[in-house]
């Protein structure tokens, strides 16, 4: 039994975003996998809820004719996982989707909720901040879209103005062209846990060069964070085993890790140079993110 | 041509039940108008209640009693699953009350609600008010013997449980007259059980005006004991059902939630209540392993030759006795039948802290000291330049030991068996070569580890079992057994006993799964790894007086004697020649129906053993470890034990893995933390303690030494709990074989492996 | 609050008012007493309470009956065909996959719904798609051998 005093289910976009005009109060439940577990624990109660599961095609993921990817926020990430679009062009979405939680779970949690509840562990955040998405967020005053980089507040906490809803996340063809991602996981187990730290890295890299990179961190700051001074002195560098030492030191620059019970301060700041190096081995010498990743 | 019972894989006899999920356990019962019973928990880790104010909780809507120490009688009872001592001495630390006057750890329960409903029961237990006052708490051992540290119990004033320890030998001259003496220091963390099914219970007063008490526990027979103690009731006024268990592994081989269960529908008269736990409140609110400290110190002969050990150590009992020192106990005599030693010498401490009470978990303080001791002899190899196998194998006691002190004899010893076999499996000689100079980022290594186990806690426990059969006009069975099935498969092996001594087939036994005090043998319960050897001598000697009685009217009907006859296949058959005389169930059928010689055919026995069985086993594992990030992974294990008599292979290799399994947890992940400044659990749910998942756990190997133990009713030995002892020692020593460096903390989880690298200067 | 909702569980229909507090987990034990679905944790993180909804395996702990309205749920109850174990429900048995029997029900369930699939498995795959039931007896050996059975042809 969970305390909900009551429960809205628009079939609409419209008509979910008229209710939470209405009430801001509302809280927004996609696949639960957050808000019914805090209900359990009585982190929350009474709440009124705005259930987004009746509407249609917000699970759904496309390609646009100017190359744009366009996952809906509903989509849960077992869809992700086996999705073509996102297998064949932003495989470290996959990768990084199959490393949430169990089967059972990402039968049910969607891209958005796992957004918008803005936990740092947040397992397709440093791939989307690596893949510059954006994220479509609708309101009764309109769409605005905003980088996935600017839209972290705190631990906890996102820039969802009131009554807006994230509906879609776009990823341009530019951020995914001829690009190869990695993602690692850092955790105790190989399954149902959540990261002690995470790193993923999005590259293209030619004549072995570095032509571009983008390295982004989950549970390293209060936010996941994307690593610009690494990025920076590696763009043009040759991809050596020096040139990724000093990315992987570069890394720690943007990053402000903390102490806590899952890992100490020290610990993450190592880990965050050396899987930031792991990483850019697996895209520089084995071509792609399509290897299981046994950390 | 006789069928052998005894040795076969058969399936479980619950298998079918459980698999189309129409097993009933606790809570798949259901009575009219159940209400719920919740409890308000303790914040603080220790604090002197002040005031209780319970009036806005009464009077919501839905609320139908609020209970608190005010309301029971002040009486202090021991909850641990042991047989009652007529001995006053003997007996466990009463230190209880149903709902506690002081909070002595964040979880204490402190008041409970009786409501409709769930939603209801929570929004009371918010309204309850209670003014505390906040006291110092103490989390380490160590630290609550100190004489500043804050008493927990007005009774021991110290925070000491006890210190009683053991010796033999003259310790002091074997140190003096040693060649060697090495000291180490080794520590395990809290784990807990994590069984799949929490804590759960309901009750209800019958019209009879006894307590009905269903509940998941190992122990019904002393549940009953315990709950009527603790509400000052006859032993004969409290009933106590024991359904299909969700697992247990010694946390509910105590008294823990029943008590209160029983005490929640007294106070609504007699109305059934239901009290589940949540899996966050059973991480706390029931019992967790001792975490202990040893610091070992072991005087060696030039010749490599153990001499005397003597070892000091700290275990962290928690808020609550429970089961208190005997896990240190069982530890210091469980590991001496292995290794030999000339003098012993144990000096324990079990201390009150302010956590979570630490009780009964698989294997009894063994897998602590086993740690301890298996990790220091590797040391001690290490330093000594020794090779492990070889150091272990010329220290082993032989056949025919016994211990000076418990005087426990050692007539079945397949060790070095255990060892060979264990070797030959992971390829050792072979793997070790080519181990040799690792420089890279990933390093491969080998560890290995021995154990001594008991079968039972003879001679310091008593250990009485019951088992009763009664015959069918068929000639099948229903065999009833005090001991309680919880998943190891002791039904089945039960079964199998049975059918082996009366020569029919397992589909003709049938077990009654149910324990019911009211109806089932007297039998104390599943712990100790006691069952196959302690019950199943009751359930032999049942089956045994059944045959007689069988064969004796057997007799009476063929005119050849008692001793010429047997039955074999459901036939009874003239024993030399084999030929069949008449079936079984003619036999049968004489027995309630013969004008003048009916009476059916039953035993209802039972059996006090007073022998033990010292069963043995050893740990091979292979790990890989990752020396950038501190990640251990183990590549094989294998666990090869000497159980005696395998009652039934496929449930035994169950047991390995499912104790092989929960060491991995044990030596690599598990540990239940808490926060320093304010003793509150930080970790108590299954998302952050960390249980080994599928992908975490390699292929498990199992070998079996099968000895034959004289004193085992089928030559057997212990075998439930043995396979969580050597693992986690094992891969500690392998990960010193890989690294060079020396672990003596549990876990080995990446934070600590990483810290460990730092110190060594590695990283 | 109370909603009416029409389910199909087992191949039955029901229409019945639930009210919007209830888990699915809640309404299949305690309304239709399909007590083979377990409750080991609430929160999704044991995989005990796992059924399948239009086939596929959710923690129907944190799922709410509500959102079971116009679906097809299948539980451990609704896996026996005319009194006979299904393939998956004899590989368990026949491996000795089982021991206390808290965690069968769900594994049951995942592993039915990776049969009905009709892919294949690698040894790996079979792992992760069954890692999200959590064992404290098996040390997983005899469940994964008992899976593959069940995936075997």
């Amino acid at each position: 039994m969970f305390s909900i005093n009551h429960i809205l289910e628009p079939k609409t976009l419209k008509e979910a975003i008229l209710y939470y005009d209405e009430n801001p109060k509302l809280k927004v439940i996609a696949g639960g996998t957050d808000v019914l577990i805090h209900l359990h624990h009585g982190k929350l109660e009474d709440v009124e809820l705005l259930s987004l599961r009746k509407i249609n095609h917000l699970d759904e993921v496309k390609l646009q004719e100017d190359g744009t990817i366009v996952i809906g926020a509903m989509t849960t990430f077992s869809t992700l996982f086996r999705d073509k679009i996102i297998n064949q062009y932003i495989s470290i979405l996959a990768e990084a989707s199959v490393s949430m939680g169990g089967p059972q779970i990402r039968n049910i949690a969607t891209i958005g909720g796992n957004i918008c509840n803005g936990a740092v562990s947040a397992d397709s955040a440093p791939s989307l901040f690596t893949l510059n998405a954006i994220l479509r967020l609708e309101s009764k005053k309109g769409v605005r879209m905003i980088p996935i980089q600017d839209f972290y507040e705190g631990p906890g906490k996102v820039k969802l103005l009131q009554g807006e809803i994230l509906t879609h996340i776009l990823i341009t063809e530019d951020n995914y062209h001829e690009m190869k991602g990695k993602y690692i996981k850092f955790s105790n187990r190989k399954a149902m846990d959540i990261a002690m730290l995470s790193v993923a890295v999005t590259g293209q890299v030619e004549d072995e060069v570095f032509k571009d990179l983008r390295i982004a961190l989950g549970v390293s700051a209060p936010v996941p964070v994307r690593c610009s001074k690494a990025e920076d002195y590696a763009v043009g560098k040759e991809c050596s085993e020096e040139t990724i030492k000093k990315i992987g030191e570069l890394a720690l620059s943007n990053a402000r890790p903390r102490n806590s019970w899952r890992g100490s301060k020290p610990y993450r700041q190592h880990l965050i140079n050396v899987l930031t190096q792991r990483a850019i081995k697996e895209i520089v010498f084995k071509g792609g993110g399509k290897d299981d990743e046994k950390n | 041509m006789k069928e052998k019972v005894i040795g076969n894989r058969a399936s479980r006899l619950d298998a079918v039940s459980k698999v189309t999920g129409k097993a009933k356990y606790t809570d798949d019962f259901f009575e009219r108008e159940m209400l719920v019973g919740k409890v308000l928990r303790s914040p603080h880790a220790h604090a002197l209640i002040k005031h209780i104010d319970v009036s806005k909780a009464k009077s919501l809507e839905g609320v139908e009693a609020v209970i608190t120490h005010e309301d029971l009688p002040k009486i202090k009872f021991a909850t641990a699953g042991h047989p009652w001592s007529l001995d006053p001495n003997h007996r466990d630390v009463a230190d209880r009350l149903i709902l506690t006057d002081k909070a002595r750890y964040v979880g204490d329960s402190i008041a409970a609600v009786v409501a409709t409903d769930h939603l209801t029961a929570e929004k009371a237990i918010k309204l309850i008010e209670v003014e505390y006052e906040v006291l110092p708490h103490v989390l380490d051992a160590e630290e609550a013997i100190k004489p500043d540290a804050p008493t927990i119990h007005d009774e021991k004033k110290d925070n000491i449980i006890s210190s009683f320890g053991q010796a033999f030998g003259d310790i002091e001259q074997d140190f003096q007259q040693a060649d060697y003496i090495m000291e180490g220091v080794y520590e395990t963390s809290i784990v807990q059980h994590c069984h799949l099914e929490n804590h759960t219970a309901y009750a209800y007063k019958d019209t009879d005006g006894r307590i009905v008490i269903v509940t998941s526990t190992q122990i019904p027979h002393i549940v009953r004991r315990v709950v009527s103690q603790a509400l000052g009731l006859s032993w004969g006024k409290v009933r106590v059902i024991k359904p299909y268990i969700g697992g247990g592994f010694g946390n509910k081989q105590d008294v823990v939630i029943e008590p209160l269960t029983a005490a929640m529908t007294l106070s609504v008269n007699g109305k059934p209540v239901r009290y589940q736990l949540s899996r966050e409140e059973c991480f706390i609110g029931t019992r967790t392993r001792h975490a202990i400290k040893f610091y070992m110190k072991t005087a060696l002969s030039k010749d490599n030759r153990l001499k005397a050990i003597h070892i000091k150590a700290f275990s962290n009992n928690g808020a609550y006795a429970s089961h208190g020192h005997s896990i240190i106990m069982s530890a210091s005599s469980k590991f001496r039948p292995l290794y030999h030693f000339n003098s012993v010498k144990v000096e324990p401490k079990t201390v009150y802290t302010n956590l979570p009470t630490a009780g009964a978990m698989r294997a009894y303080g063994v897998p602590q000291i086993c740690f301890a001791l298996e990790s220091h002899l590797d040391d001690i190899c290490k330093k000594l330049k020794l090779n492990p196998i070889e150091f272990r194998k010329r220290n082993l006691i032989s056949l025919g030991h016994v211990d000076p002190l418990s005087k426990i004899k050692v007539r079945s010893f397949g060790i070095p068996e255990c060892i060979q076999k264990g070797k030959e499996l992971i390829k050792w000689d072979e793997k070790k070569k080519s181990y040799e100079n690792q420089t890279g980022e990933k390093r491969r290594g080998l560890g290995m580890a021995c154990f001594s186990y008991f079968s039972g806690t003879h001679p310091v426990g008593l250990e009485l079992a019951g088992a009763r059969i009664v015959m069918n006009q068929d000639g099948s069975i229903q065999l009833q057994v005090g001991a309680t099935e919880i998943g190891q498969g002791s039904d089945t092996a039960f079964a199998q006993m049975a059918a082996e001594v009366l020569g029919i087939s397992m589909d003709m036994v049938r077990v009654i799964s149910t324990q019911d005090t009211d109806i089932a043998p007297f039998d104390t319960g599943a712990y100790a790894s006691r069952q196959t050897y302690v019950s199943g001598a009751a359930v032999k000697k049942a089956a045994l007086e059944v045959k007689d009685k069988v064969l004796k009217i057997a007799s009476r009907k063929t005119g050849l004697k008692v001793e010429d006859l047997d039955i074999v296949d459901k036939q009874i058959v003239e024993k030399d020649l084999g030929t069949p005389l008449c079936s079984l169930e003619e036999i049968a059928m004489l027995s309630y129906y013969d004008r003048i010689h009916a009476e059916p055919i039953k035993s209802d026995t039972s059996e006090n053993i007073r022998t033990n069985a010292v069963a043995y086993g050893v740990t091979f594992a292979e790990v890989l470890v990752d020396m950038v990030t501190g990640k251990i992974e183990v590549l094989e294990i294998y666990n090869v034990h000497d159980s005696g008599t395998i009652i039934n292979p496929s449930l035994a290799e169950g047991q390995v893995h499912g104790g092989v399994s929960m060491a991995l947890g044990y030596a690599l992940s598990e540990k239940l933390m808490f926060d320093e400044k304010t003793g509150r659990p930080l970790n108590h749910n299954l998302l952050d303690y960390k249980l080994q998942t599928i992908l975490d756990t390699p292929k498990i190997g199992v070998g079996f030494v099968e000895t034959y133990e004289p004193t085992g009713s089928f030559g057997q030995k212990s075998i439930g709990e043995n396979p969580a002892i050597s693992p986690a020692p094992a891969i500690r020593n392998a990960v010193l074989d890989a690294t060079g460096v020396q672990f003596n903390k549990l876990p080995m989880n990446p934070q600590a492996v990483f810290e460990k690298f730092k110190d060594e200067g590695l990283l | 609050m109370m909603k009416k909702i029409n389910l199909n569980v087992n191949d039955k229909h029901y229409a019945i008012e639930v009210d919007i507090k209830e888990s699915l987990l809640d309404v299949l034990r305690d309304r239709l007493h399909l007590t083979g679905v377990k409750q080991g944790c609430s929160v999704g993180e044991c995989g005990a309470c796992t059924v399948l909804i239009d086939g596929t395996p959710y923690n129907s702990c944190i799922y709410l009956a509500m959102w079971a309205d116009g679906k097809k749920i299948t539980t451990i109850e609704g896996i026996e065909k005319d009194g006979q174990l299904s393939k998956v429900q004899q590989a368990f048995v026949d491996e000795g996959a089982i021991q206390c029997g808290y965690c069968t029900p769900g594994l049951v369930m995942t592993t039915t719904a990776l049969v009905e699939s009709g892919k294949k498995y690698s040894d790996e795959e079979i792992k992760r798609e069954i890692s999200g039931h959590f064992c404290r007896c098996t040390g997983y050996q005899k469940i994964f051998n008992a899976v593959k059975k069940s995936l075997d042809e």
